[in-house]
């Protein structure tokens, strides 16, 4: 058999991602999570009495807080199958990167092991994320002043 | 030509253990089950040393060998320059020999250990090992990520098997073997193991019918290593083009787990073949002329990263069940 002839058969015997409904799942489990992140934010502008900018770093720390004691009590390993990609995309997904990366090396010494692989997965977001902070900031001074 | 056929080796016994996944799966009949993937050890690595070395310590034992009369050790899985191996075989005063062919390596070290055999050696010990949590973390994602996975993708399974071979007559036979070639069909896709050793086993199935002039009916059962079900059906479609018949064909990695258990396309890694061969089918009784076709992805991160094909390698292994 050719390789493209054998390479058609596979595509044919392999089975086809339900990307919509994923996309419908990851959609509402993401949503979720930024419902719970809306509760903790009124939570901590009314009872505990916060001003706007405060309360918005509050509510991130202890996204970030809760999503790494999730990680490590193992809740990700087994939800995230469920509730597709809307649990890792948010800020609780970056937490639960990192996390997870420093549970896997911190064996390997915290030097070579857990400082060299804590930004395995997140390094991508951190990279692209502050290049496209930069050129953005670039565009609106340039045509916006 | 690469294929041998043996007169005086013989397979005496096998000791398997198996992780908290497989315990739950399609089979019993292991020798040993462990709960707990750490094994009571600090690391997964050192939890697949333990594995490795309980199973020899007790065939050893079971055998009443000592490190003086077993000949060579041969054995390997699938971690970086495979140091659970070495790290094992470090335990013993015993020569070894070091084998990779990822997933195919059991073939691979139960062909090297029956040369050996033929070569005027009396007692040989041939081992491998997986864990499910170390593939993960060199092959995919650290293991608390729990990314999502693709349908194709297949599940490695946790164990460690060491068998021993010998030139005293047992009712297995290790009666032929055929050493197999690289095959490079194109595919680039990691999530899909099964696509990218199909053509390899089916090249090793085709040259060792070929060069031992026998037809494929011979065989009672032809045994793949894991190529799960995707693969299993690409194997039977290429048989078919290639006008291979047979009397009876299936996979390993289709027979450890159960369906509910979401292991996708099956389960992988150097063991499941053994896993299936020694809980399974030698203890059915059901078939005489067994042909073993481990089948091996031999690929890294890197050369996946880099977006180029990856090779795979099959080895066939006949087994002869003397009633």
């Amino acid at each position: 058999m050719k390789q493209e002839e054998y390479q058609e058969l596979v595509k044919q015997l392999t089975p086809k991602e339900k990307r919509l409904s994923h996309a419908l799942i990851a959609f509402v489990s993401g949503g979720m999570v930024g419902v719970f992140s809306t509760l903790v934010y009124e939570i901590l502008t009314t009872t505990f009495a916060l001003g706007k900018s405060s309360a918005t770093i509050w509510t991130v720390i202890i996204l970030i807080g809760v999503s790494s004691l999730l990680t490590a009590l193992g809740f990700f390993d087994r939800w995230v199958k469920k509730c597709q990609c809307g649990l890792i995309i948010p800020t609780s997904g970056f937490a639960h990167s990192v996390t997870s990366s420093a549970l896997d090396y911190k064996k390997d010494g915290l030097i070579t092991g857990l400082g060299a692989n804590f930004f395995k997965l997140a390094g991508s977001v951190i990279l692209y994320g502050i290049i496209s902070a930069f050129l953005l900031t670039v565009i609106k001074v340039v045509f916006y002043g | 030509m690469a294929s041998f056929i043996y007169d005086n080796v013989y397979l005496k016994d096998a000791y398997t253990i198996v992780g908290p996944y497989e315990t739950k799966g399609k089979l019993s009949n292991f020798d040993l089950t462990i709960e707990d993937m750490y094994y009571g050890e600090k690391t997964f690595e050192k939890a697949e040393v333990k594995m490795q070395v309980k199973a020899i310590d007790s065939l050893m034992a079971r055998n009443y060998l000592n490190d003086n009369q077993v000949d060579c050790l041969v054995g390997g899985e699938l971690s970086n320059q495979i140091t659970t191996s070495s790290v094992t075989a470090s335990k013993y005063k015993i020569p070894f020999l070091g084998l990779y062919s990822a997933c195919a390596t059991f073939n691979e070290a139960l062909i090297t250990g029956a040369n050996l055999i033929k070569l005027n050696n009396h007692h040989i010990i041939a081992y491998t090992s997986s864990h499910n949590l170390n593939s993960e973390k060199q092959f995919r994602y650290p293991v608390e990520y729990g990314a999502p996975k693709k349908e194709s993708t297949t599940f490695t399974a946790t164990g460690a098997i060491a068998t021993l071979l010998t030139d005293e007559k047992t009712n297995i036979k290790v009666e032929s073997a055929t050493i197999g070639k690289v095959i490079d069909y194109g595919i680039k896709d990691v999530n899909n193991m099964g696509a990218v050793m199909a053509p390899a086993a089916v090249q090793v199935l085709f040259d060792h019918l070929n060069e031992l002039h026998r037809p494929a009916t011979y065989y009672d059962v032809i045994i793949t290593g894991d190529l799960g079900n995707i693969g299993e059906e690409l194997f039977r479609k290429l048989c078919q083009k290639q006008n291979i018949k047979y009397n009876k064909y299936f996979d390993a990695g289709t027979e450890i787990y159960r369906l509910e258990q979401d292991t996708k396309a099956g389960a992988s890694g150097p063991t499941s073949l053994p896993i299936v061969l020694f809980s399974k089918i030698l203890k059915e009784k059901k078939y005489s002329k067994i042909l073993l076709i481990a089948t091996g992805s031999l690929h890294s991160p890197s050369l996946v990263n880099q977006k180029n094909s990856i090779p795979s390698i099959a080895h066939a292994v006949s087994l002869e069940v003397i009633k």
